[in-house]
């Protein structure tokens, strides 16, 4: 490894290619006893019993569905205020995305739109959204996608749970050009943090009460990375003899997925493939517009829409389903332990999506963001008192 | 034997050869149909049969049989059936031998919706075109420290080049009105980012073909909520397999998805992706379907339009009366009695 390479080494693999040490180095790091994840991520601390979670609004439909989440929270009381952190993802310097980790690391909480990714710039413009992710660990991507009363979908019954490797695999960001025309990318699989998220699932799946996880991989192609992954993956399921534990190949995967989706139950699996799954799981149930998703770490926790989405072509139209920010809004609820919020706006979100008359275009409807909206505080204000005990 | 590019339109009396490799499995019994329906439609072709199996050859190094290897370069045009990959026997699976021998760069997966063999999807049809030799499949891995492995994606500027102009040049000749990119140069920026630039520069020499790009996970959120809206694909290995087994699925599955491999040298080799199927083997009840459905593919290659219009029309005519099935098309019927039904409606035809 030379010096410029490891450069570009992302945080984890450094220690291991110092050129100090190497022999010490590679011997404490196979040593390392594996971090216990037991412990529940504490919610950060409350002021005045009103937590602090950071706002970051993103590009496209984010900063309107932004604001329609600040103004439900103001008018249910929710007792969180929001501190926001913008990031231009016109600037190639990384202060904006820095000041953003630093505001997350100091609330413990975020909820994010997203940030676009210009492709055509030079590999040194990493992806903002990458960067975050990966500077605070946040190592499991969780989607739950359910069939929702009153949406029209080729599929009924579904109601997956998948989770995603968040941090290496093939969005390492690892590629040199070693000879004029040939693109090498590296794609890294760990064994500890395949263990991760294979633990991160099973216990997922035990306090969820899901009878059966499955692994979602390559391995027939790619033997050592996915069979690394796939080994610790039956690692872990043998420590939770009531769960079920199989594995698919992700090409079968897709296939079943759009013809009997309702096999599957909660999958795990590495990065890319996460990718490709989630979003297939996400257009099954109804679309980028309905599901919600979060980002956990040992110490964070990122909330956002499930399928990350800048939505640059309807953005300020009004016409985004807020639906998946606003579920997303909830999860973060859970979190902070606000459950009697989280049920109450959730509830009356539920009852608005069944009525089709205020479904918006991604759904196939002609109503607006801000009817939707009206709607679901209508619904909140009519189910009883605003505030709740708490 | 006369050889025909997919350009020249060949009169009926010049009986074109084809190397026909049946399989294993179902491959004997479904090749047999496809050479009976082929015969009811009086199609110009002669059956060359092969068998491939690996061998070891000079220098220890595997590889196809030599007479394989030799009618397959002498007609240029192949049609396979299942090839079974055989578990810790040493060599690599039958399908990448070919895939090597003939330089397949190409993977055409045509997949439109069969009428009478319902799925939740109608209307689809579009085409999944897939770089075959590179890649995330490169096979290069290596255990860097213990528990840390890396696997390694190739993209070079040529194989890009040349998947992108083959695709750009199937759209042309299949009348398909655009090409949409599919890649993740946001996160991949060098790698797939040589694919896409490829694309455009591909897309500036095809003016008439419409040119577009989209994120690999836009495209599956979007395939499994409208896949009217995708004409052709083309896109790198990994992303290749995962989108053409789902577009497989919309349709209905492997039994009824055609495929076809365009090699350097026009060779092409056109085969059904399913299994061998050794449960039901030689009990007469495999589903001919996918390979018939890639011989109509081969015909269309071959420029034989009519006899290809003529075979499908059969075949999707039967399925669309659901009198005679094969069992996984949801029916009673044993192979023989389906391919019967298909010859007989050949013969009503004319």
């Amino acid at each position: 490894m030379t010096t410029r390479s490891m450069r570009a080494l992302s945080g984890t693999l450094k220690p291991l290619f110092s050129l100090r040490s190497p022999q010490g180095f590679v011997v404490a790091a196979c040593h390392q006893t594996h971090k216990s994840t037991y412990t529940t991520i504490a919610p950060p601390a409350r002021y005045g019993g009103r937590h602090t979670v950071t706002l970051i609004p993103g590009d496209g439909i984010g900063p309107e569905l932004a604001k329609h989440v600040c103004e439900l929270f103001r008018f249910c009381c929710v007792p969180v205020d929001f501190e926001v952190v913008n990031v231009d993802s016109t600037k190639t310097s990384e202060d904006d995305i820095n000041n953003a980790i630093m505001a997350i690391r100091r609330n413990g909480v975020a909820l994010k739109g997203n940030i676009e990714t210009n492709h055509n710039l030079p590999p040194s413009h990493k992806s903002r959204n990458s960067l975050l992710r990966t500077t605070l660990d946040l190592y499991a991507s969780v989607m739950h996608s359910q069939s929702l009363p009153g949406v029209r979908t080729h599929h009924r019954n579904i109601d997956i749970i998948t989770i995603r490797e968040n941090t290496e695999g093939e969005y390492s960001s690892l590629e040199h050009e070693s000879v004029p025309g040939v693109v090498e990318c590296l794609k890294i699989i760990t064994r500890t943090k395949s263990l991760r998220i294979a633990d991160y699932a099973f216990r997922t799946a035990r306090e969820k009460g899901r009878r059966r996880v499955t692994a979602i991989h390559k391995a027939n192609i790619m033997k050592l990375g996915d069979g690394l992954f796939l080994e610790c993956c039956k690692e872990v399921a043998s420590g939770y003899p009531e769960i079920t534990f199989n594995s698919m190949i992700v090409d079968n995967t897709t296939m079943q997925l759009v013809s009997r989706p309702q096999q599957f139950d909660v999958m795990v699996m590495p990065n890319l493939y996460g990718n490709v799954v989630s979003n297939v799981c996400a257009g099954l149930v109804g679309g980028p517009g309905l599901v919600p998703g979060a980002n956990y770490g040992e110490n964070y926790a990122v909330f956002e829409t499930g399928t990350r989405n800048t939505g640059k072509s309807i953005a300020n139209k009004n016409t985004a389903n807020p639906t998946a920010m606003l579920l997303a809004s909830c999860l973060l609820l859970d979190h902070l332990k606000l459950h009697g919020y989280a049920s109450m706006i959730r509830k009356a979100i539920l009852s608005t999506i069944t009525d089709s008359q205020l479904h918006t275009a991604d759904l196939g409807g002609k109503g607006s963001t801000s009817e939707m909206v009206q709607s679901i505080m209508d619904a909140i204000q009519s189910s009883g008192p605003r505030t709740q005990r708490h | 034997s006369i050889l025909c590019n997919k350009t020249c339109v060949c009169p009926a009396s010049q009986i074109q050869t084809v190397t026909l490799i049946p399989g294993d499995g179902i491959g004997p019994e479904i090749s047999n149909a496809v050479m009976k329906i082929f015969e009811a439609a009086k199609a110009p072709i002669r059956w060359e049969e092969r068998n491939v199996t690996a061998i070891r050859g000079p220098g220890g190094k595997w590889m196809i049989p030599p007479d394989a290897k030799e009618s397959m370069d002498k007609n240029k045009i192949g049609l396979k059936g299942p090839l079974k990959t055989p578990i810790a026997a040493g060599h690599p699976s039958m399908n990448l031998l070919l895939r090597k021998t003939f330089d397949l760069y190409a993977n055409v997966r045509p997949c439109v919706s069969i009428e009478g063999y319902q799925t939740p999807y109608t209307d689809v049809n579009l085409v999944t075109i897939r770089e075959n030799t590179e890649g995330e499949y490169s096979g290069i891995e290596h255990v860097i420290v213990d528990g840390v492995v890396q696997s390694i994606k190739l993209i070079t500027e040529q194989a890009s080049k040349r998947i992108a102009e083959y695709a750009f040049e199937y759209a042309r000749n299949n009348q398909r009105a655009s090409v949409t990119a599919v890649h993740k140069a946001n996160i991949m920026r060098m790698s797939d980012g040589l694919f896409l630039r490829k694309c455009r520069e591909a897309a500036e020499k095809y003016k008439d073909v419409k040119f577009t790009e989209m994120y690999l996970d836009t495209v599956c959120l979007n395939m499994v909520q409208d896949p009217t809206q995708f004409d052709v694909l083309v896109m790198p290995n990994l992303y290749g397999d995962i989108l053409s087994d789902l577009c497989a699925g919309l349709i209905g599955g492997l039994g009824v998805t055609p495929s076809g491999n365009i090699g350097a040298n026009g060779v092409a080799i056109f085969e059904s992706v399913h299994g061998t199927a050794p449960d039901i083997a030689g009990k007469d009840l495999a589903n001919p379907t996918a390979l018939l459905l890639s011989a109509v593919m081969m015909l269309r290659h071959m420029g034989l339009h009519g006899h290809a219009k003529k075979i499908e029309s059969a075949c999707f005519d039967t399925i669309r009366d659901r009198k005679v099935l094969t069992k996984d098309l949801g029916g009673n019927s044993k192979c023989s009695e389906f391919t019967e039904a298909i010859c007989q409606r050949m013969k009503d035809m004319d």
